[in-house]
Parts: structure tokens; sequence; C-alpha cells
């Protein structure tokens, strides 16, 4: 993984201080709220219903086991012992004291990690597909370039005051499980015919009240040309991004009330101006990233394991956790783990100090001393040997880490909800949670397969209910708690916004929706369809129908 | 009169007046001799006047407005202000860099209106070096912003080259 140099570090130490200052004269009573707001949202502080929020950058997912342990030690020294993974490949800890906040920020200093704009204004910590690196079918690895991105971006002096926050997503594989082109720009690494590395530019996509897929702004860049690319479309959305409402700030607004081709234009104007200027990345550069990123020592010739095939004949319960959350390398012998936080009880993403260390221990001990998490708020070993599997799951059972979830209608991505948000109209973990009770036979989990439900507690979309294949969002109804449910959404390649039932529906009812649309997708699947395949084939009305049908 | 740094200095004493509104050339004659920064629109609409106005004369702009409309005009001032309406509208920072970048205007850039210590930095690094600071800010604290950080990822007016063309003597091209 990227490796900090003297200037990295000094620029960290630098923003420490600098925060360290500005938080005493806020507590001084020298900075208003107003001042304070811009601030600390750039250092990633909210104040939250009960207490300040800490959001602290994990950039493109990508995370070292001594990271992990400072992690484990913020959440125990500053926090109740726990913290929570977000859908942006983020992690929140709800209750720092906003006096110790600096203090954190220097933990975090130490093994180069931060909350720089991770809130805010600003363009936020750029995500990447959590199998970076690691994908069999990857086109390239898009961690260097994410990089490149992460440092262009930080600190960046023209783009800390923009209309709106400003998300940034890179992808290099075919399935894009980054959510790529629901970013405000959405990058995706493509072959050019000579075989250089090249990007397809989206921009304007994005979730909220009003969902957008992002469209083409740039066909085909040159490598080197990425940062001017995207410092041309930043600098036009700076300029001209409406800042009279803030509902209205979104690059996506910009990008339909100019129209497509016109802000194609404006960007590429902008672009022929610096384009080429010191902006421009040298091979130099390109390469140095790259060195960061390079193939651990696999052992090579490790193909298929006896141990393994073994194990997955004697015992059912490994052998559904390898079929789910197991998946494949591109180097033979080895696979790519997923550790759930989807466990029955426990809010999505939540994980405890304890836990937290005793992951970095697997990592040392099985992953090279690395993880990433995922924005579908789980914790991902990228290179575990096939033939120590079995180990590895019966570690993860000691800790309650084994749940055989990924990619099932339990694996829930749901935002903090009413529970701790400030901005939630419902609560959202325990309607993920009363989804899970209901749905616990675990073969019939493994029958219905990949099903992505989502779950916000407002139309502010943190949840990324849009692009569920099943979303639910909660609203307030006169001041009683509603789910509103919409089906069809997908945040992959083939990207699509979900389509509304109907009429919402109070907490209690929304399991027996669920087991509906679950019956109904079993009625009428071919053999290896998921739901969202049967879905687009047979369109909205049979699931609507059934829906309604059931509710008089 | 707000206190302005320039250059990272306090200055003790600033000749320029900000005309933040001017319906016609004649406010001119009433102060000869004075040295006034117009409103963009101001100059565009009475330039033959001012040209005639015996004094020193700057523009300044609005954050929703660009500099393309006095490009052709930019040598003549010594002068350009560029107007916070509020510190967190941030489309005067692309205006900066666009004087400096893209037209090469090497005079004066100062900073007006919600202009505080928090935002010196980068507002400095984007091209601004005089700052008409607001009222309630102290100038020695607001000094200190200057040094917030020693260098930056990005090029900037003092440092030409994005910090990865200056990282170590090994990865030159």
């Amino acid at each position: 993984m990227y490796v900090y140099d003297e200037y990295d570090h000094r620029m960290l130490a630098e923003r420490v201080a600098q925060f360290r200052d500005q938080t005493n004269r806020y507590i001084a009573g020298k900075l208003s709220d107003a001042e304070f707001l811009p601030l600390r949202l750039q250092n990633g502080l909210y104040i939250q219903r009960l207490a300040p929020m800490l959001r602290v950058a994990i950039p493109y997912g990508l995370l070292s086991s001594q990271q992990i342990r400072k992690l484990a030690l913020i959440a125990r020294d500053y926090d109740k012992g726990y913290g929570h993974l977000t859908t942006r490949q983020n992690i929140q800890f709800n209750w720092p004291e906003l006096a110790e906040t600096p203090d954190i920020l220097a933990h975090l200093a130490e093994v180069e990690m931060h909350a720089i704009q991770t809130s805010g204004n600003c363009i936020r910590n750029v995500t990447t597909d959590h199998y970076a690196g690691v994908a069999a079918d990857e086109i390239e690895d898009s961690r260097p370039w994410c990089e490149l991105i992460r440092q262009w971006s930080t600190f960046h002096p023209e783009f800390a005051y923009l209309p709106r926050k400003f998300k940034i997503a890179v992808c290099g594989t075919p399935a894009d499980q980054a959510a790529t082109q629901v970013h405000d720009i959405g990058v995706y690494l493509v072959r050019a015919e000579n075989g250089d590395t090249g990007f397809r530019i989206l921009a304007g996509g994005g979730l909220g009240r009003t969902p957008v897929i992002g469209q083409v702004i740039f066909d085909q860049v040159e490598k080197q040309h990425l940062l001017t690319a995207l410092e041309a479309i930043m600098r036009i959305y700076n300029r001209e991004g409406r800042r009279d409402n803030k509902y209205k700030a979104r690059i996506k607004i910009l990008v339909r009330e100019t129209g497509v081709e016109k802000f194609r234009e404006k960007v590429q104007a902008e672009w022929e101006r610096i384009k080429g200027t010191a902006l421009t990345l040298t091979d130099a550069e390109i390469e140095r990233c790259k060195t960061f990123f390079t193939d651990p020592e696999y052992i090579n010739r490790l193909n298929g394991s006896s141990v393994l095939e073994e194990k997955l004949r004697e015992d059912p319960e490994f052998s559904r956790w390898y079929r789910r959350n197991v998946r494949e390398h591109k180097q033979p012998g080895y696979g790519i783990v997923t550790i759930s936080l989807k466990q029955t009880g426990v809010a999505p993403g939540d994980v405890t100090d304890r836990q937290l260390e005793f992951i970095a221990d697997l990592a040392d001990e099985y992953s090279f001393g690395e993880a990433r998490v995922s924005h579908k708020q789980n914790i991902i070993l990228a290179d575990v040997e096939q033939r120590r599997l079995y180990d590895l799951w019966r570690d993860l059972s000691t800790q309650s880490l084994q749940t055989p979830a990924l990619g099932l209608l339990t694996d829930i991505i749901c935002c903090p909800g009413g529970d701790f948000c400030a901005l939630a109209n419902a609560k959202s973990i325990p309607v993920a949670e009363e989804i899970q009770r209901f749905f616990n036979d675990a073969a019939e989990l493994e029958e219905v397969g990949d099903l992505q439900v989502n779950i916000s507690g407002c139309m502010n979309a943190c949840g990324h209910h849009h692009v569920g294949n099943i979303g639910i969002l909660g609203v307030d109804k006169k001041g009683e708690e509603f789910y509103q449910i919409s089906i069809g959404g997908s945040s992959a390649r083939e990207a699509s916004l979900g389509k509304i039932l109907g009429p919402s529906f109070a907490r209690d009812e929304v399991p027996g929706v669920m087991r509906t649309l679950v019956d109904v997708f079993q009625e009428e699947r071919t053999k290896d369809e998921s739901f969202l395949d049967t879905y687009r084939r047979i369109g909205h009305e049979p699931f609507k129908q059934a829906v309604y049908a059931d509710s008089h | 009169m707000p206190t302005v740094i320039k250059d990272r200095e306090i200055l003790a004493q600033d000749r320029w007046t900000v005309l933040r509104e001017a319906t016609g050339p004649d406010v001119l004659q009433a102060v000869p001799g004075r040295s006034f920064i117009v409103p963009m629109q101001f100059w565009l609409n009475f330039r033959a006047q001012l040209e005639e106005y015996p004094g020193e004369r700057g523009v300044w702009l609005d954050s929703h407005q660009t500099p393309e409309p006095v490009a052709a005009d930019l040598a003549g001032f010594s002068i350009i202000a560029l107007n916070f309406p509020v510190f967190a509208d941030g489309r005067s920072y692309s205006n900066a860099r666009e004087l400096r970048e893209h037209y090469g205007y090497a005079g004066e850039i100062r900073a007006i209106g919600d202009v505080m210590r928090d935002q010196l930095y980068y507002m400095s690094r984007c091209g601004f070096n005089s700052f008409a600071l607001r009222h309630d800010q102290d100038p020695e604290i607001c000094l200190r912003a200057f040094e917030d950080f020693s260098t930056g990822y990005q090029s900037s007016v003092n440092e030409s080259l994005p910090l990865f063309r200056r990282r170590g003597g090994v990865w030159k091209e």
C-alpha cells in the first residue's frame, strides 16, 4: 500500500496542528459556529444528535493491520468501544469529545491516517472497488490512480468551498463494485487500442433527493491527462454549480440544467486551456505510484487445495460460508475473503475494538498484513491461501464473524438512521435487524441468492436505497416513521435506479412485504436468475400487485 | 477601512478605495487623484471617462463574474479585487487562479469581503497576494495563516510545479 514520505507526513502534521488551533479558538469563543462549521467538517467532524461524530477516511478502502489496531485504540479510548463502516469506505466514531478530536487526529497521523475532507463541501475520500488488484477479471489495478487522485484532491486550494460535497469513485473491474455511476465523478479504467491505460469519465451521478446515473463527459482520456480532465470538470462545477439552494447544488443538477452536451463543451474548452500544463502526469510519477501496489509474495503453483476440498465435503457450515464469502482471486490457490459485519442484532457495518484487533491479527496471519473495507460495509481479507481458508473460518467463528451473508438479502447496506443521525426521518438499524430476524433460514437465503437490500433513514440516501435491488427509505408521516419500498435498483455496471412500489408501510409491515417480493421472485425466476434478473425480465407489475393485494 | 495584508505584511496605510457601488463616472470627480477599485461593470460602462481619470484604477469582480469581459484590459490594472460575499462561496478562488495562470496577470490580486484567517492560506495558493481583512480579524494572527502548511500537493503561484514533479531528484522527467 502507499507509504507516506516526508512531504505527506509533514503536511499531515501541519493539518493536525491547524485543526488543534481552530478547535481551541472555537472553544475559546473566537470562532463562531458558522465559521467553525466548514473547518470542522473538512476534518470529518459533525455535531450529531447525541454527540459529535468523527468520520475517518480509509482511502480507497485499504488498511494495514497497524492502522486497524489504531482504529481499535480510538474506538476504545475515545469512543464507546466500536466504530461504524460507512457506504463510502470511511469509518465513523459516534461518541468522541470535541476537545479530544485533535488528539484523535494526532493518533491517526501516526499511522498515516486522517479525517481530511471526509465531509464538507469539498472533494471527499476517493473510493474504489474493494477487490482492486486481486479480482480475476480486472482491467487494471485502480489503486495507484486512486492515490494520484487522493494527492491531487487533498488540500486542493481552489476546491475547498464548492457548492456542495463532491464524491469521486474509480473502478478497474468489469462488474463495478464501487457504485461508480452514482458518484459526482465516476472514473472507469479502460484499455486503449494500443494497450495503454485510459479513462472513461462520467459526471453528474448521485443519489440523495434527486437520484441520477452519471453521464459520459470524456469517452477516453489518455492516462497522463487524468488530473487535468478532473480539474476541468471541477472548475466548471465550482464556478457554475448552484449556490442558491443546497438541494440543487450538486453537480448532477448543473449537468441537467446545463444539458450534458453543453456541459461537455464547457469542460472540453476548460480542458483545452489546462491540458499539457504541469498537472499533466509524468510516467515517472505513475510508475512511482504503481510501485506501492505490487503483488505480495504469492506462493506460485498453489493450484487447488486438497485440504479445502476435504473440508468442503465434511463441513456444510464451512461450505456455505465458502460459497458465499470467498470469491475468485487472480492468483491460483488464493481466495478473496469477506468478513461479514452483518450479524443479526448488530448494526450493519458496526465493528468493536476487540473485533478490529482480532481482524488485524488475522490480516497478519492470513493476508500479508492488509485488509480492505467495502462500501457494502464489510471487511475483506484479499489474499488468503485456499488451503488455509478452513483455519481462517474457524478463527472467525470464535468472534461471531463467520456470517455467510455476502450478497444475500441479509447483507444489508444501512445508514446509521434515526438512532444516531440528526438528519434522519426514521430509524434504519432496527429495520435491518427485523429483516435479518425474519429471514433466518440459511438454506433459504442461499437459495434466494444475490439480493441487495439498501436502507436509508432519510432522502439524503446514505444507505443508497435508490440502488438497492430492494430499497427501503424511511419517511416521516405526521410524526410517525413509515417506509417507502422501491425495487429494481443496482449500482453495478448496468446501473439502474429503483422504482417505488407504492404507498409506504409501517415498520412492522416491512418484513412481510419483503416476504411477498421474495415469493414472487421465487415463483417467477428461471434457473440461474437473480432477483434483479427476474425483475428486469418480468417488470414491476407482478411485484407491485402481489404486495398490495396482500395488504388489502 | 479594513486592515490590509499585502505580501505577508500589514499595511500601515492602504491607498485603495473600493467603490462597492457606483452609478455614474461623476462619482470620481468628487475626489480627484485617489486610487479607486471600481466594479467591473462600471469599468465596462464608463471606460473612456475612467481612462481620463487622474489617479490609479483597478476593478473588482464579484464571485459570480469571470475576468473574461476585461481580459484585454488586465495589463492596465495595477490591482484586481475579487469579492467573497460569504467565506463559503469558493468561486473567487477559481478567478484568482485563472487571472494568474491563464491570463498571466502579475499585478496585485486582493481578496475583499468576508475574508478571514482560516481562508488566507488557500487564497494565497490560488494567487491572492493581498487581503482586506474582515473588521473583526486580528491582523497579527492572520499573518500566521500563511505558515499553516509548508507546501501542498498542487502547484501554486510560489511553487509552479505540483508536488509530484518536485519530489526527490530521482523522479524528474
